[in-house]
């Protein structure tokens, strides 16, 4: 279990647990990240901060430090399903 | 708001990036009514639009979101909107639903969110020219049957594809009436809603409706209550035990919402996209480039720097010309009122010279618009927000507020119309608080003649182009803690999380892009424009009356032997130290003293609130060189050197010493003197109050630092 902050560019990962009292957790939710969904690290921006994460077929944006309550399960057999580039 | 024909009105809603506006203006045909909602800086965009049997409907653009959980203005509007209410708009009678082709499970989340209100929908899959390429076949008819038999149809708004289609659809849905299926709620989740519909019911008498008590069981924030009526301590109760309810049938009663919805349209859409072979997309490998550790910024700073030069030189060439028009005009309207010089001067200076201070800000606003208009709808703005949001985050900002604080070196007016495209509430009005410090082009031209009458000679053309530089970082200076202070202190507004989507690439529609900058800068006219009008009136009767005639006479008998002209000069400065605005410059001419102004700077600084860059033909006035002074005037220059207190404890000394000099660059770098500015930050921030703080804010920090100044550089020369 890894937080989602701790991710390597390139890296799969799928979503262990979230915080949906979060305004970010909601907001994420909403756009399709619940849990068992796996999720790719895409990059992040040029000064570290934020990251660039794609689920559900398409790429996202969030901050590392909002990043950090995001625990997702690395060892998973991922990827399960590919997420497709856009 | 009137409506056409048969007064049916229809909500345009979808995801941000889905090419929802396009479609609006396919839909309406640029036949389009732009306003604002009551109380919230968020643009009411309505058209007409005709669904291809004469009958026609009103079409009204709603905000793009991507749920229907409020949390910023932008979001409640579309929740007041789809339930009627919105003082003086009724509720619609259907709903265009648009979602991007190729992300349907995403995108329905929102249409299944909208299909609890039980209005009759019509789906549209927009961006199928692109699903298509990407090798996506989707079963039309498959979908429709799914959610309840409500028309889907393909479109490519982009490519004028599919839209007949959307207008008989419509047509169908608007005879036919059918809703969209709703999701089946788990039978505890259920009760819970049936729960939180009782006890909201009977607490406030009020009929609940479904999409209502979803609201009040499922988000945090209080809207819907509020609305509702119904009160923090007796919603407490029930509200709780309804969570719990929930929260004992497995759910988390903050997260059953997506989980029910998402769950049921994956079931949904078993079986209706057929990935096929298609080529990848551009996106990702556009992203590897413009993204990349050293290449983006470098690639980041070439746009922007592009973009802000253009806004800075294409806009000086219009300018010039509505400079000249405005000058040509003068020249016509003026000689006949010659037998009238009060009539003259008001409709020269007052009325022409109003209509020219807020003109000459368009050729700015519409190029800004225009590259703005670029930079969103290719998807390389939501890029320049990730590359930029680490400088901005730790002082309250975001990523989204580089472009309007940049934008602001050349113009703060269009900087703040375009703190829109900031969706957090908290960092959009500290954004529009802080573009005002921005060092604009008005400046330029007090730094200029300062820098040229006094630096350059005195110290070397170095230390002219250092001070310079200067000047143009003051303001950035103290706006970044002025936003650190005020994100952390002042505003109380919950901040929205930044979560941002980097949407696929795309060539912008011109035809969308031009259309909004007019609208933006129609906008600005109307709004700004009367203000701006009125304030510039005021200001000239100030320095217009009372004009006594025995005041020329003295001066004329005073000077017999000067030329025509230099007398002229001298009864014009005449006139302005005895007007309202000189005498009102010489009685607070103390307060300014700290600051090293004479009165006749003080009279120029009071007359420049409109306009800061009227200080330097102010100057041109009180100095006695005549009006229509510019930067480069040798005269001004000269006669700015030469002068000396004439009266109190520095009788004999030079006026514009080091330390005055600088004291006025500052002064000028940091007050708020810009009636336009003021105007617009009144209207992007819904009310007066932003703007009468910023004035206030601005005006005494100005003072403030002015006065530190020359205090200190006083005592060093």
């Amino acid at each position: 279990m890894t937080p989602l902050s701790q991710l390597l560019p390139g890296q799969f990962g799928k979503l262990a647990s979230l915080n949906p009292e979060r305004g970010v957790d909601q907001r994420l939710m909403a756009l399709g990240l619940l849990p068992g969904m796996v999720l790719k690290l895409i990059r992040k921006a040029p000064l570290g901060d934020p990251l660039a994460i794609e689920f559900c077929g398409q790429v996202v944006s969030l901050r590392l430090a909002e990043a950090e309550n995001l625990i997702v399960d690395v060892s998973a057999d991922c990827p399960i399903q590919r997420p497709r580039q856009p | 708001m009137s409506s056409p024909d048969a007064g049916l009105l229809v909500a345009l809603v979808g995801n941000p990036n889905t090419g929802k506006s396009t479609l609006f203006n396919a839909l309406t045909g640029l036949r389009q009514r732009v306003g604002n909602y009551p109380g919230v800086t968020v643009s009411r965009k309505s058209g007409t639009c005709d669904l291809g049997d004469g009958q026609k409907v009103e079409l009204v653009d709603l905000p793009g979101l991507y749920s229907l959980a409020a949390a910023s203005p932008d979001e409640q509007v579309v929740i007041d909107a789809l339930s009627g209410n919105i003082a003086g708009d009724r509720r619609p009678d259907a709903v265009v639903m648009v979602v991007d082709a190729t992300n349907l499970l995403r995108n329905l989340f929102l249409a299944s969110q909208v299909a609890e209100l039980g209005l009759p929908l019509v789906l549209v899959l927009n961006q199928a020219d692109v699903a298509k390429e990407q090798g996506l076949r989707i079963d039309t008819e498959l979908l429709s049957r799914r959610l309840g038999g409500v028309p889907v149809i393909l479109t490519s708004a982009w490519k004028g594809e599919g839209i007949p289609e959307v207008r008989r659809g419509l047509a169908e849905a608007l005879s036919r009436r059918t809703p969209m299926k709703r999701v089946v709620w788990p039978t505890d989740i259920a009760g819970a809603l049936a729960d939180v519909a009782q006890a909201a019911s009977t607490d406030t008498g009020k009929a609940i409706s479904a999409a209502d008590a979803q609201r009040l069981l499922f988000d945090t924030n209080a809207s819907t209550a509020e609305r509702l009526g119904w009160t923090l301590e007796r919603r407490e109760k029930p509200v709780r035990s309804a969570r719990e309810r929930v929260r004992n049938s497995g759910y988390n009663p903050m997260a059953a919402e997506p989980l029910v919805h998402y769950a049921q349209l994956r079931v949904a859409l078993d079986g209706v996209v057929a990935e096929g072979l298609g080529k990848a997309g551009r996106t990702a490998a556009v992203d590897r480039l413009l993204l990349h550790r050293v290449l983006g910024p470098v690639l980041f700073l070439g746009i922007m720097l592009g973009f802000f030069a253009s806004v800075f030189w294409l806009a000086k060439f219009p300018m010039d010309w509505i400079q000249l028009g405005v000058d040509w005009t003068k020249g016509v309207v003026a000689p006949p009122l010659e037998p009238y010089p009060m009539l003259q001067s008001l409709v020269a200076d007052g009325i022409l010279g109003g209509v020219g201070a807020f003109l000459v800000f368009l050729p700015q606003i519409l190029i800004l618009f225009l590259f703005i208009g670029i930079l969103e709808d290719s998807g390389y703005m939501a890029r320049a927000a990730f590359i930029m949001d680490r400088l901005f985050s730790w002082c309250g900002l975001n990523g989204k507020s580089f472009v309007p604080m940049l934008s602001g070196f050349a113009c703060a007016i269009p900087s703040l119309l375009s703190t829109r495209t900031i969706e957090d509430p908290k960092a959009r009005l500290a954004t529009a608080f802080v573009v005002p410090f921005m060092s604009c082009s008005a400046r330029f031209p007090i730094y200029a003649l300062m820098c040229a009458a006094f630096i350059g000679p005195l110290y070397g053309p170095g230390w002219e182009s250092l001070v310079m530089v200067g000047m143009h970082c003051v303001g950035l200076v103290f706006a970044v803690p002025t936003a650190f202070v005020l994100t952390r202190l002042v505003l109380k507004v919950k901040p929205q999380p930044f979560v941002l989507e980097l949407p696929r690439y795309q060539m912008p529609k011109p035809r969308d892009v031009v259309w909004r900058m007019w609208q933006n800068a129609a906008e600005f006219v109307s709004k700004a424009g009367t203000v701006i009008f009125a304030i510039t009136i005021i200001v000239w009767a100030l320095s217009y009356f009372p004009r006594d005639a025995s005041v020329a006479e003295r001066i004329r008998a005073e000077h017999p032997t000067e030329s025509a002209e230099k007398v002229k000069a001298r009864v014009q400065a005449a006139y302005v130290e005895q007007s309202y605005m000189g005498r009102f410059g010489k009685a607070i001419q103390p307060a300014f003293d700290p600051l090293g102004f004479d009165w006749k700077i003080t009279v120029g600084v009071l007359a420049s609130f409109p306009a800061r860059e009227v200080i330097v033909s102010t100057l041109g006035v009180t100095y006695s060189v005549g009006e229509g002074a510019e930067a480069d005037s040798q005269d001004l220059r000269k006669a700015m050197q030469d002068a000396k207190w004439t009266e109190g404890p520095r009788t004999g000394s030079p006026i514009f010493s080091l330390a005055a000099v600088l004291a006025l660059m500052v002064f000028f770098a940091l007050c708020s003197q810009c009636g336009p500015t003021i105007a617009t930050l009144a209207q992007e921030t819904g009310g007066w109050k932003w703007a009468a703080g910023s004035f206030v804010y601005m005006t005494t920090l100005a003072w403030i630092v002015s006065m530190a100044v020359y205090q200190f550089v006083i005592r060093l020369t």
